[in-house]
């Protein structure tokens, strides 16, 4: 049932994936709904009852409870169809996502392109950053990484395998090294290397760490030295099964370091990611992609509509 | 715009306090608050829904109604209900089996098996004096394997040497054979993250529990997680029979509500909880706590330990008697305001702090945040020892190199040194108060209330 990714070649075609994950993400939402509204009116009860739906889709209780007073003031007391409702959401949640649905392009007159890549412990930071190297490599750009997570242990060899697999080099150092003189001689070496891109990995560290908020900040100052629009894109990594605390993460980082935009990992697990809705009305920042599996290939565009829809459980069309 | 539980709690037991009684409908009111406040706090919604029923019970009694404080008896029937499902603390780790007793550490990608594999074979090794074996069975994640040996390596515990191409079920047996012959004592097998929905991964983490017949399978989780926590840990009890829970990141600053949806879900118990990246960073659950973080009334556990971490006692005690001779100098502000530093964001220290939706608001009145204290001490840094042992000298031209040096302003400087003169002089006079006055002094590990963990002074007078 599981995809051998790498062996044979009927690998599940990348939609394919994205939307198993998203209604198996969504199922439990979807029959929720359609058992609610095929028997009954949408009355004040059921718009409660549609709320808490939406809530444990990690939205979050003010935005579900937005969404559902939008539905409400439309159809109050009227007789709808399961169908009906989840369309509308769809919609509602699409707009609010569309403004936020924007792809990473790297500036081809940066040389390099400088992306620094942050987040919580276990996000997918170095995982996402293969993902990245992929893509960007398939669009004949040229990108070296670094191997600024030098606190975990095996992060470095880890970040190493991807860039064997991707074949584009790997600057590192001992773990225990300075993080931000390693990403300034990264720096140099891209620059000297005609790189296009240059992807900065970083140790997870929480937010509420202000030593380690520290440190990340040095990184990038250090990288300004050498120019001062450096870093270019600062990468949040959030996973799909983060709660409300995500909106923490992204203040604080976003506060520390500039964040440009967020990528959202493990998608095609069960967890619904909703949180994403709050964070894109409240905070606005462009999502670049989202990860559905652990291989290179298993990144995606994040298009708002297809989020919506198979949150809603509704199939594309 | 996300007021933290505390306020919500705050505002809700402010009402019930100025109460004399309790209806149904305040308490009714009151539930309502609770509902929306665990939901923030990433509790999952049947277990919400669970919960409040469990309270409504217990509170709509004539105890509650006839109470001389109604108000604190509704806090206190929220707060123990959630000790009560949280619990319980004192689960061990079983290892009542012939040895050597396996350990199979099981859960999402990324939730911190490895790290946690690695600390609990170091406290059975330290604690228990058992001889433990890793084995490392993530053949997934680049470097796992690599990630586990120098976890092994820093603490001195072997782990099984890997195989080129060995998969999982095979690495089990050789683990549990080797762990056999050699005389271990008990086998901490570290596993590759899988979703709950992966059904081939499940299935391959159930055939490896065949084999290895663990006395635990520890379902390692992150204190961050949402209302899928539920379905998670759900699906891996049924399809894997877990024996405990570890909550990890507990060092976070998030409300942690998972671990009360997945303790209710699989009834098992949460025998331990990560708090930090170190080895070290693992200890035993305390359901008062985490309760605490759930209500926003505050970790003050965690909060007074990491003082006690980072605070150095001797320097503390230094400084206060300084300062009650009137010696307090602006190198000891200095010094103060680093502890403060370091002892995470104020965010981080006040979320750990009960009541503090309303001081958070007041701090901010007062603009005192992380960049303030980071203001001020780079304010004190870039002055000379004269300088700090004596403000006197501290004329106009000096000020501005000061505030030069420090990437401040003139102004920010006066104002340092403005509060410092208060302060002093009210050291001063605590000092002739003698040593009840120290509380406030000690700061940080000092019982001075929510302010106690901030330099005296730093807050508005009103206070
Ligand atoms: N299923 C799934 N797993 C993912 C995805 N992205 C990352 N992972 C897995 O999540 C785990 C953690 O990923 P990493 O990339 O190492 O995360 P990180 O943020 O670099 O972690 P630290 O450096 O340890 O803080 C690994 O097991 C990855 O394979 C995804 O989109 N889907
Ligand atoms: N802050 C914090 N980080 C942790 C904790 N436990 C694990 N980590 C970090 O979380 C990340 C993922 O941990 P790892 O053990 O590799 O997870 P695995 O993929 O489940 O094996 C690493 O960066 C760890 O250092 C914890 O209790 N607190
Ligand atoms: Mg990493
Ligand atoms: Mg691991």
């Amino acid at each position: 049932m599981n995809t051998e990714p790498e062996e044979n070649g009927k690998r599940r075609g990348w939609f394919q994936r994205l939307r198993d994950g998203l209604s198996r993400t969504s199922s439990n939402l979807t029959r929720g709904i359609g058992d609610l509204f095929t028997k009954r009116k949408l009355d004040a009860e059921a718009l409660d009852d549609l709320q808490d739906l939406l809530i444990t889709a990690d939205m979050g209780v003010e935005t579900s409870a937005k969404l559902t007073q939008a539905l409400g003031a439309e159809r109050f007391d009227q007789e709808v169809s399961g169908d009906e409702v989840r369309s509308h959401l769809a919609k509602q949640i699409a707009a609010i996502l569309e403004p936020v649905a924007v792809p990473l392009t790297p500036d081809p007159a940066r040389k390099p392109h400088v992306i620094l890549v942050c987040g919580v412990n276990g996000s997918g930071k170095t995982t996402t950053i293969g993902k990245l190297t992929r893509q960007f490599g398939d669009n004949g750009l040229k990108v070296m990484l670094a191997a600024g997570d030098t606190f975990r242990a095996a992060a470095v060899e880890q970040l190493k395998i991807w860039g064997e697999r991707a074949g584009v080099p790997v600057i590192a150092r001992a773990t225990g090294a300075d993080a931000a003189g390693l990403a300034y001689d990264a720096f140099e070496d891209a620059r000297a290397a005609g790189s296009d891109v240059l992807m900065i990995d970083t140790a997870g560290r929480l937010q509420n760490r202000s030593e380690l908020m520290d440190e990340l900040k040095k990184i990038v100052r250090v990288l300004k030295k050498l120019d001062p629009e450096a870093p270019h894109s600062c990468l949040l990594v959030l996973d799909a099964t983060v709660g409300q605390n995500a909106h923490s993460q992204v203040e604080v980082f976003k506060e520390m370091v500039d964040v440009t935009g967020l990528v959202v990992t493990k998608l095609d697990g069960s967890a619904k990611g909703g949180v994403i809705v709050a964070l894109a009305e409240r905070f606005g920042l462009p999502v670049h992609a989202v990860g559905v599996g652990e291989q290179a290939e298993d990144l995606r565009p994040f298009d708002a509509t297809d989020f919506a829809r198979s949150l809603m459980g509704l199939a594309d069309d | 715009m996300f007021e933290g539980l505390s306020g919500r709690f705050g505002d809700i037991f402010d009402r019930l306090k100025r109460r004399g009684a309790l209806s149904e409908g305040d308490v009714d009111a009151a539930l309502r608050e609770v509902r929306v406040a665990l939901l923030e706090a990433d509790v999952a919604l049947p277990v919400v829904k669970e919960f409040i029923e469990r309270v409504r019970t217990r509170s709509v009694g004539a105890d509650v109604l006839k109470s001389v404080t109604p108000g604190q008896m509704v806090v206190k029937i929220v707060h123990d209900e959630l000790v009560d499902m949280l619990g319980p603390e004192d689960a061990t780790i079983d290892l009542s089996t012939s040895p050597p007793a396996a350990i199979l550490m099981v859960g999402l990608q990324g939730s911190g098996k490895t790290t946690t594999s690695a600390k609990i074979a170091n406290r059975l090794k330290t604690r228990e004096r058992k001889k433990v074996l890793l084995a490392g069975l993530d053949v997934a994640r680049p470097a796992a394997q690599e990630q586990l040996k120098l976890l092994g390596d820093q603490v001195g515990i072997p782990c099984l040497q890997p195989v080129i191409g060995e998969q999982p079920i095979g690495i089990a047996r050789r683990a549990m054979e080797t762990g056999r012959r050699e005389g271990y004592d008990v086998v901490v097998l570290d596993t590759a993250g899988r979703l709950a929905i992966d059904e081939t991964l499940m299935a391959e983490v159930a055939a490896v529990r065949d084999v290895v017949s663990p006395s635990e399978t520890l379902l390692v989780a992150d204190a961050l997680s949402g209302q899928d926590a539920v379905n998670t840990a759900g699906t891996f009890n049924e399809r894997v029979g877990i024996t405990g829970i570890v909550l990890t990141r507990v060092d976070g600053d998030s409300r942690g509500g998972a671990a009360l949806s997945m303790r209710s879900v699989t009834g098992c118990p949460i025998k331990l909880m990560g708090v930090g990246e170190k080895i070290d960073d693992l200890e035993n659950f305390q359901a008062t706590r985490v309760a605490g973080r759930i209500l926003g009334m505050g970790d003050v556990v965690g909060l007074v330990e990491r003082a006690q971490e980072t605070v150095d006692q001797a320097e503390a005690e230094k400084v206060a008697k300084r300062a009650l001779k009137g010696q307090f100098t602006l190198d000891d502000l200095g010094a103060q305001l680093a502890q403060v530093r370091k002892m995470g964001d104020l965010n981080g220290i006040l979320g750990m702090l009960p009541g503090v939706g309303k001081m958070k608001k007041q701090m901010a009145a007062a603009n005192v945040d992380d960049r303030m204290i980071a203001h001020q001490h780079a304010i004190i840094q870039s002055m000379t020892p004269a300088e700090r042992r004596n403000p006197k000298l501290l004329n106009a031209k000096r000020r501005k190199r000061i505030a030069a040096g420090s990437g401040t302003t003139v102004q920010e400087v006066n104002r340092l040194l403005k509060q410092y003169q208060q302060m002093s002089g009210m050291m001063k006079k605590m000092g002739k108060l003698g040593k009840k006055g120290m509380a406030a002094l000690g700061g940080l590990g000092g019982p001075g209330g929510p302010g106690g963990g901030l330099p005296p002074g730093m807050l508005p007078p009103t206070r």
